[in-house]
Order: C-alpha cells, then structure tokens, then sequence
C-alpha cells in the first residue's frame, strides 16, 4: 500500500484531513437550514391547524415508520462501526460494514415506497387523489404536502449517501485508509449520520402527532 | 402650518400626516449633519493630507478605544432616539381610535371598490368627510395589493384570506390620490384611485344622491337569507345553530376550549371554513361557503351579523 | 520569477484547459467573463425600462412587457451580478494569494461552482427569454403561485440551481481561511478583504439553503396548487415572505460586505496607510453578518405582521446600522495624517464611502416605522437599494478592478481614462439615482410603468442619468480591454502595496508562490515605507 501524500493544495495529511472535516460540517449547517425552513413552516401550519394535524398524522403508518427508524439507526450504528475499522486499518471489514449500512439504506427507500404506495392507496396524496374527512381537510392536506416534500428529499440524501457509502466501501476494499489517511470515510460516516438524525427529526414530527395522550 | 410653505412641499393632509412629515424632516436633518460632517472630513483630509503636500503626519494614531467607543455610542443613541421616534408614531398610526365611520374596501385586479354602510357603492373612488375618523376594512379578492395615500401618509397591504384596517382622519377637503402599492399583476400602475374629501353637508348630500340598494347590513340581510343562512341560525330548524343576536364583539367560547372574540375576522372565517372554530356546545355540521360568496358578499354578511349586535334586526 | 516559469495564463493555451481547470485564477476569469455578461443584460433591461419611463403613459411597451423587464432587471442584477461578483472574482482570485496558499481548499468544487452557475444562469435565460417572468424577482405568493402567466417554475429553477454555486464558494471560502493560511498568518494580521469574505461566506452558506427551498416550494405549489401559500387553500401568503426576506436580506449583506473589504485595501494602500481601528473594523463585519440575519421583517412593516414583530425589526434595523457607520468612521480617520493618491482605485474607494454613506442613512429613514409605512413600495426604496447597490457594491467593484487589473492581467490600464470614468459613473449615477428619492416622496410607487404627468421631471432627469450612466459602464470596457494588448506591463507590484498577493509576478504562476511565504507582520504596514507581510 503506497504511502498516502497530502493532495493539492495541500502541506499535510493532517491539514487535509481538518480541511475535509470542516467542509462537510459547514455543508452539514447549509442542510440544517435547508430542512430548517421546511420545518418552520411544519410548525407554522400546525400552530394553525392543530387538530387538523393530530388527525392527519394518526393515517401515517407509525409501523413501518418506527421499523424505517430503526433501520436507519442501525446503519449509523455500522457505519460509525466502519470508520474505526478503517482507521485501524481493517479496510475489508470496513467495506463490509459500510455494505451492509448501505444496504440497510436500500431497505429504508424499499419500505419508503411501500409507504407511498399505501399512501396512495388510501388516497392521502395532495394534488393526485387527496380526499380526507371535511372537518380536518385543510390542514391534513398541509401535513401531507410537507411529509411528502420532507420525506422526498430525506430519501433523496439517503440515495445520494448509499451511493457515497457504496463509493467509499469499493475504497477501503482497496486498502486505501489507515490511521493516517481516513479523511473520506471520516466525512462520509458524517454525512451518513446527518441524514439519519434528520430522519429522527421527521419521525417525531410526522408520526408521533395526534398519537400520544388522550 | 409653517409646513404649508416649503415650497414643492405637499403637506399631509390627515390627522398624523404632519407628525409623519415632522419625523421626515428630523430623519433629513440627522442625516444631512452626518453627511456634511462626513463629507467634510472626507475633502480636508484628502486635501490636507494629499501625497504630495507636506503637513505634518507625526503622531499617528492606529487606533484609539476612546474615538471607536465614542463615535459607537454616539451613533448608537442617535439611533435609538430615532427608532423611538418613529415606533412611537407608528403605534398611533396602526392603533385605531374609537371610529366615527366604517367603510369596506375590497382590492381586486385591477380596481378598488369600496362599500359604504349605507349601501352606496364606488369603483375606484372613496368619498368621505373631512375631520371625522375613517376605519377602513381591506379585504383583497385575489392576489397581496397595498392601499396606500401618499397624501395622507398610509399604506397598508391588503391580503387574501384576511381582513387588514386602516384609519385616517382628513384634515382638508380635496382630492387625493389612491394608489396600488404592491404588484399585482398587469394592470399594478392603472390600479389607481382618487380619494374625495367632502366638508360634511356635500358628504352627506352625497350619500343621499347615490342609487342605493338599501343599507349594507340591509343587503347582507337579503343575502343571509338568499344563501340560507337563515334556515339554520334563525326560526325553528332542526339543525341546532348558534343564534346570531348580539353575538358581534362578544367572546366566544369554542368547542376546544379557546375563548375568541367574535370580531369581522371570526364571523369571515366561520363563514368559510366552519369547522376551524366551532363554538362550545355545538355540533361541526355547518357547510362552507367558499367559493359560492365573493369578498364583497362577505362583507355585507358581516355588516348584516354587526348590526345585530344590539339584538335587533335590521329592517330589509 | 524566472523567464521559463509559465504565468497561469501562459500554463496551458488549449481552450480545453480553461473549461476543466481547477485554478482558482482561472476560475475567477471563467466568473468574470460570465457575470460581466450578466451585468451587460440586466443593464439593457434597465435601459429598456428607463426609456419607457421617460413619459407618464405607458407607450413604448405594453404592461406585460414593462413587468417582465423589471422582474428581469431584478432576477439577473441580483442573483447573476450582485451576489456572486466580488466573492466569485477577486474572491476566487486573491484568497488563496493573500493567505500565502497555492489554491482554495476545494479546487475542484470551485470549477463545479462556476458549473452550476453556468446552468443555473442558462436556465434563467431560458425562462426569461421563451417569454419570461412578471411576479418581480421577490416573487410574492399568491400571485407567483396561483395568478402569474408567467415561466415562474423555470424561473426559480434556475435561481435554485445557481443558489448551490453560492453555497458552495461560501463552503470553500470559509474551510480555505480557516485551514490554508501559510504560516504566521494570525487571524489579526490578515487582510480586511478576507475578513469580509469570510462573514459573507458564513451568510452564503447559512441564509442561501432557506431561500433553496422557500423556491422549492413555490414550484411545488405552482405545479401542484395544493395550498401551501395559498389562502383559498388554507395556506399563509406571509409565510413566503417571512421565508423569503429570511434569506434575501442576509442576502444584501452577501452583496456590500466584500464591497466593503475592497474598499478597506484600497484606503489603506493608497493612504499610505495602515488601517485605523483594525479590530474594530475586522468584528463589525462579522456584527454585521450576525445581526443581519434578525432584520428581515423589515421589508414586511405593512404586510400585517404584528406590530409586536414590526418594533422588534425596526429596533434590529437601527442596531444593524451601527457597524457599517464604524466602518466608515475607520476609513475616514485612516485618511488623516496619510499620503493620499488619487489614482482611480481610490477615486472609487472615496465614491464608494460617500454613496454608500448616503444610501445607509436612507437606510434609517426606512427602518424608521411611522416614515416607512409611507415610502415603502415607493421609488424611495428603490433609490435607497441602488445606492448601496450600485453607489456602493457596483463602485467597489469597479475600484477592485482596476486595483487588481495589474495582479491579474499583468497590464497596467490608462490611468487618466480610468479616473475620467469614475468621475463619470460617480456623476451618473447620481444623476440617475438622487430623483428617484424625490419621486418616493412625492408619492410614484414602484412597478410602474405608467405615472402621474406631474412626476415626469424627476423621471426624465433620472433617465438621462441613466444613459450617462450606461456610457460610463462602457468606458471601462474599452481601455481595459485596450490595455490587455497595449498597456504597459505591469511589475509584481505597482501599487508598492503590503499584501502577501503583491509579493509575486503580475500574472503569478500557476501555483501562486514559488516558496511559500512566511507571514511576520500585519497587513497594513505602510509606514514609514511599505513592508510587505512576509518581509
């Protein structure tokens, strides 16, 4: 395994790795606020419809939402699991693990979908079929404009980031990473948890409403 | 007033106008003393200081913690006094007084029409009386537009879904300009009107000359009863509705435990979306009328609910 | 530097090598060549709009027209001039030179930005040229959503697209400042400009993301009608706007802030001078990007947010006030007891201190409650925006240009032909702007394409400015282009300035520094003679 340089532009391993390490964080806060605005109008919308909200969240399906959940959950669990493998050289079972989150991810989409489906079923898609009890319409179809902007653009990271982990896995396959040169696997495994804890923040807000008390 | 003879100036010509002109003045003067001192500094000492001349340059100062802490208050309570200056004009302006006379207003593209208590009607033009407060209600039938009289120094935006007010007082007779403030589409600059100020005998010469199709709350009555309403707030019905005598301006209790006031914007709302705020004690069964009454039906509804306030019914 | 050591201009002259190059000089070239363009289109859209304004009918275009220039006018001016030019150019160009590194920490992600710019830019285009758009460029609800016949989806498109551009220079920015300064490069002995750049990248990257999916959603809405700002469907209009001014107006802060850096270097170098009150100056800025992100509600004082939330923002608006006049109490007092020069650079630096001074205490009469309910929407704040916009943003740039003209090209441009320009534009401009003052107060709103006839001197007198004004935007465009073949070339450093940028060849090569440079004193060591930083 040849001896890891520090890419251009840079001195050190060390100021490359740094380098990495902020620029993802920083990417991280630009999707905070992304998300962020789409949770301030969840929290606008429901302020103004509360009931119409508890109602529309009792038809999410908290059972493949709770499973999704887990599943995600997991998949950090191996992928933090992974980066200290790697870091500790054991690139193939890092690969192993980074796979196996990935594929826990493909699941997660798989189970989205079949949620959609159902969703669609039950005719709870605004602008396709939305049809909902009078009394709580309004603002149920607010709530499923958002779970479905919201959780279309979570499974959209979680594509791009099963990509990546697939992408990263390949590497350390290869032997690529070690205690000195990690840098990609490192940034990875933060992009991979971003989206999970994005993920826990949509479960509470779409299926826990209307489902807890009297 | 001394400001009638600025010469171009058009002094305000409502109740607050002046102070709002005053406050303009006070805003000009603050910044014309800075840019002056600014602009001075700024020419002696691109003079004075010019390469090639040969002042004295010794004793620099990089930096000095009494200029940047002094000119930093400084400048911090000059603007304080002028936030408070202005926050506190604008409290009078946004808060009505108790008012004299109640007009609709409703925006659409590309025309203002305005409906009088009374009954009367305008397109594009507002008549009202001179010295006597003016609460004007803005609903809007389609897109944000902004009502706004520069000579009277107010603008307020007019959206849909809602009620804004205004209130003005004029101060002079004469006719002022009415104009769109917020773009609303093709026709935004010909969205204008004039507001006619009257001495109060003309105004009311006025009012009585106007083809007129019985009060607003009159009409409201007729269409009360046109839509149906009727059938379930008044007379025997089976379907158990909330009566409607003396219920303007009361709180009312509502199913979920919230306590509201039945102003313009609550009956609007329980008008078309019944469901939101049903009151204690009642079942949700009321229908919407979206989309089957237009902002200026909803007016003379409301109107019509208003002038049961004092538990009797207006005569038809 | 030695004869066979190429500039990176003379690296490689295959056209290819432009278009995947990852230099950061490169790329800023890439950027000036698109945003000059851009700046060119919006300005003919104004053309077309001052023309028309010249009398009170609407007679040279119809309605329609007249709201998809201006809706033009804005779009381009804002998101594919203001925003990007300083960070994108000089940015680009003199971060990793005045940190003393060989590029930008993400070289790479610097190409894919001027990429996504290009198609975001493209698709913009392409909306406003097919027939284009007239819901102006704050693309209020529930018009833009629900009434528009215009290419409002296309639109925001593209606008989105071109927001991940901002992004991601903001990101490059903020990780190569923190992480690639050569060593010795404290914090406080770095360049003003970088201080400047690094708050506007915190404000690209924090505000930028909200304005990405407040556009998201009007699509959505557009596409799907299914009520999110839409009030027939139970939606709030205001929530589009509180979202919107959320981002645009840390928005305007992304536009002055590097302004504002220019303007520091330029005082300072040609006041042989150092800064005065560095510290103070280096944290207003950060004050300004800070605060200026509680201020959005006022751009909403008569929209029928709560007055509660109206006194807060005014309150908000005077404290965001604060730093810029520290700022401009430093320039001034670094003049004092200087060496002043007048070449062009500086004349812009003072124009830029006066009109920006000008269009910020405008500022306050707006953020003032009582006096903005009467001015807002009017031709007032259009005069205010410009003058800081223009009067100052445009003015700085301008002063950037010719400062680095030298460092970049390796020609020095006709020093009397420059000065005579920005005498020119500063005469203009104010010609164009100052009536536009007058005609908020005298009641014309803004949009309008058809006025009062008694308003028709002030907008005549602004017209004509306005066509001063374009001539003077042109001038620069022929000397400096003139200067590309036959100006003098220019030494390392003709300004016999500090910073670490001039202490390599006028191109620089490739790789910036042949050593890298060991940073041991401030930036503005000026006097008794100028002392480089890594002397």
């Amino acid at each position: 395994m040849p001896e890891a340089q520090p890419a251009f532009p840079y001195a050190t391993l060390p100021q490359q790795h740094e380098a990495a390490q902020l620029g993802m964080w920083t990417f991280l806060a630009t999707e905070i606020l992304f998300f962020g605005g789409l949770v301030l109008a969840y929290f606008v919308y429901h302020y103004g419809y509360p009931q119409d909200f508890d109602a529309a969240a009792r038809h999410t399906k908290i059972v493949l939402g709770t499973t999704n959940t887990a599943i995600l959950l997991t998949s950090s669990f191996l992928v933090a699991w992974a980066v200290t493998a790697g870091k500790t050289g054991f690139g193939r079972g890092a690969a192993v693990l980074l796979a196996a989150a990935a594929g826990l991810g493909l699941i997660f989409l798989a189970l989205k979908g079949l949620e959609y489906s159902e969703e669609y079923r039950e005719r709870l898609v605004p602008a396709l079929n939305f049809s909902f009890d009078a009394a709580h319409a309004r603002g149920a179809q607010l709530f499923f404009v958002f779970y479905f902007v919201a959780t279309g653009l979570h499974a959209i990271h979680v594509a791009v980031g099963i990509a990546i982990l697939l992408a990263i896995a390949n590497r350390a396959r290869q032997q690529r990473y070690s205690a000195d040169y990690h840098a990609p696997l490192t940034v990875a495994g933060l992009y991979w948890h971003f989206v999970d804890a994005v993920w826990v923040v949509l479960y509470a807000l779409i299926y826990l409403p209307g489902r807890s008390g009297a | 007033m001394w400001r009638n003879w600025i010469p171009f100036w058009h002094s305000g010509a409502s109740s607050y106008g002046g102070d709002v002109d005053l406050l303009f003045i006070g805003l000009l003067t603050v910044s014309l003393l800075v840019t002056a001192l600014l602009f001075t500094l700024l020419l002696t000492f691109a003079i004075r200081y010019r390469a090639t001349s040969d002042a004295d340059r010794g004793h620099r100062i990089k930096k000095s913690w009494h200029w940047e802490v002094g000119w930093t208050t400084a400048t911090f309570v000059a603007f304080l006094g002028l936030f408070v200056w202005g926050a506190t004009l604008y409290l009078r302006i946004f808060d009505a007084p108790d008012h004299t006379l109640s007009i609709y207003v409703v925006a659409k593209q590309w025309m203002w029409k305005a409906q009088h208590p009374g009954g009367q009607r305008e397109i594009n033009e507002l008549h009202i009386p001179v010295d006597r407060t003016v609460r004007l209600t803005l609903a809007s039938q389609d897109v944000i537009h902004s009502f706004f009289v520069p000579a009277f120094r107010v603008k307020h935006d007019v959206v849909p879904g809602r009620y804004q007010s205004l209130w003005f007082k004029a101060e002079r007779t004469g006719v002022f300009q009415l104009l769109c403030a917020e773009f609303c589409g093709t026709d935004h600059s010909a969205m204008t009107g004039r507001i006619v100020v009257m001495k109060p005998d003309d105004y009311t010469r006025w009012l009585s000359q106007q083809d007129v199709d019985g009060t607003l709350a009159a009409q409201g009555s007729a269409l009360f009863r046109e839509l149906g309403c009727s059938g379930c707030h008044m007379g025997t019905s089976t379907v158990r509705a909330p009566h409607l005598d003396g219920l303007y301006g009361r709180p009312v209790p509502l199913a979920d435990g919230r306590v509201v006031v039945a102003d313009e914007r609550y009956i609007r709302d329980s008008i078309l979306q019944p469901r939101a705020e049903v009151a204690a004690g009642y079942d949700p069964v009321m229908p919407s009328f979206a989309g089957r009454v237009d902002e200026e039906g909803l007016i003379k509804l409301v109107a019509y609910i208003k002038s049961l306030a004092n538990g009797a019914e207006a005569k038809p | 530097m030695s004869a066979a050591e190429p500039n990176y201009l003379t690296a490689d002259f295959r056209l290819r090598s432009w278009f995947i190059t990852t230099d950061h000089k490169r790329v800023a070239l890439l950027f000036f060549a698109t945003i000059t363009l851009f700046f060119f289109l919006g300005g003919a859209a104004a053309t077309l709009i001052r023309l028309e304004l010249l009398t009170p009918r609407g007679d040279l275009v119809t309605s329609d027209v007249y709201n998809r220039l201006f809706t033009m006018h804005g779009v381009i001016m804002v998101w594919f001039f203001l925003i990007p030019s300083i960070p994108t150019t000089f940015g680009n160009f003199m971060v990793p030179l005045m940190i003393g590194a060989r590029d930008l920490a993400f070289p790479r992600l610097n190409l894919t930005s001027w990429y996504l710019f290009l198609i975001g830019g493209a698709v913009t285009l392409y909306a406003l040229f097919i027939g284009g758009v007239d819901t102006g460029w704050t693309f209020y609800t529930p018009f833009s959503t629900m009434y528009s016949n215009g290419h409002v989806v296309l639109a925001v498109i593209g606008v989105f697209i071109t927001g991940f551009s901002s992004i991601l220079t903001g990101l490059n920015f903020i990780v190569t400042i923190h992480r690639l300064r050569a060593p010795g490069l404290t914090w406080y002995r770095l360049p003003i400009f970088l201080w400047s750049l690094y708050a506007t990248s915190v404000i690209l990257v924090l505000a930028t993301p909200v304005l990405a999916i407040t556009l998201l959603l009007v699509a959505i809405e557009r596409l799907a009608g299914v009520g999110i700002f839409d009030p027939k469907l139970g939606g709030d209009p205001l929530l589009f706007q509180h979202l919107f001014w959320f981002y645009s107006h840390p928005a305007v802060y992304i536009m002055i802030l590097p302004g504002m850096g220019v303007v520091t270097e330029l005082v300072t170098c040609f006041s042989r001078k150092t800064l005065f009150g560095y510290k103070f100056v280096a944290w207003a800025s950060m004050a300004i990007a800070a605060v200026g992100f509680f201020v959005w509600g006022h751009h909403m004082f008569v929209s029928g947010q709560s007055v509660f939330a109206g006194l807060v923002f005014s309150f908000m608006s005077f404290v965001v006030a604060v730093p810029s006049a520290i700022k401009v109490f430093n320039w001034t007092a670094t003049l004092h007891k200087g060496w002043v020069h007048f070449d062009a650079p500086m004349l812009y630096a003072l124009g830029f201190i006066g009109l920006f001074t000008i269009g910020g205490l405008t500022g306050l009469f707006l953020a003032s409650l009582a006096f903005d309910v009467w001015v807002t929407d009017t031709y007032f704040v259009i005069a205010h925006f410009h003058y800081i916009m223009v009067g100052g943003m445009v003015t700085a740039y301008f002063g950037g240009l010719h400062y680095w003209w030298p460092k970049i090209t390796g020609r020095l441009y006709p020093e009397y032909w420059a000065r005579a320009a920005a005498i020119l534009i500063f005469f203009g401009f104010n010609m164009t702007f100052f009536p536009q003052f007058i005609l908020g107060i005298l009641g014309m709103p803004r949009r309008y394409h058809a006025y009062d006839p008694a308003l028709q001197v002030w907008n005549v007198l602004s017209s004509a400015g306005a066509s001063v004004l374009a001539i003077a935007y042109a001038l620069p465009l022929f000397y400096l282009g003139w200067s590309l073949f036959w100006g003098r070339k220019a030494g390392p450093n003709p300004w016999r300035a500090t910073g670490l940028e001039w202490q390599t060849s006028s191109p620089p090569p490739k790789h910036n520094f042949i050593e890298t440079p060991v940073v041991r004193r401030g930036p503005y060591e000026y006097t008794p003679d100028p002392v480089p930083q890594n002397a």
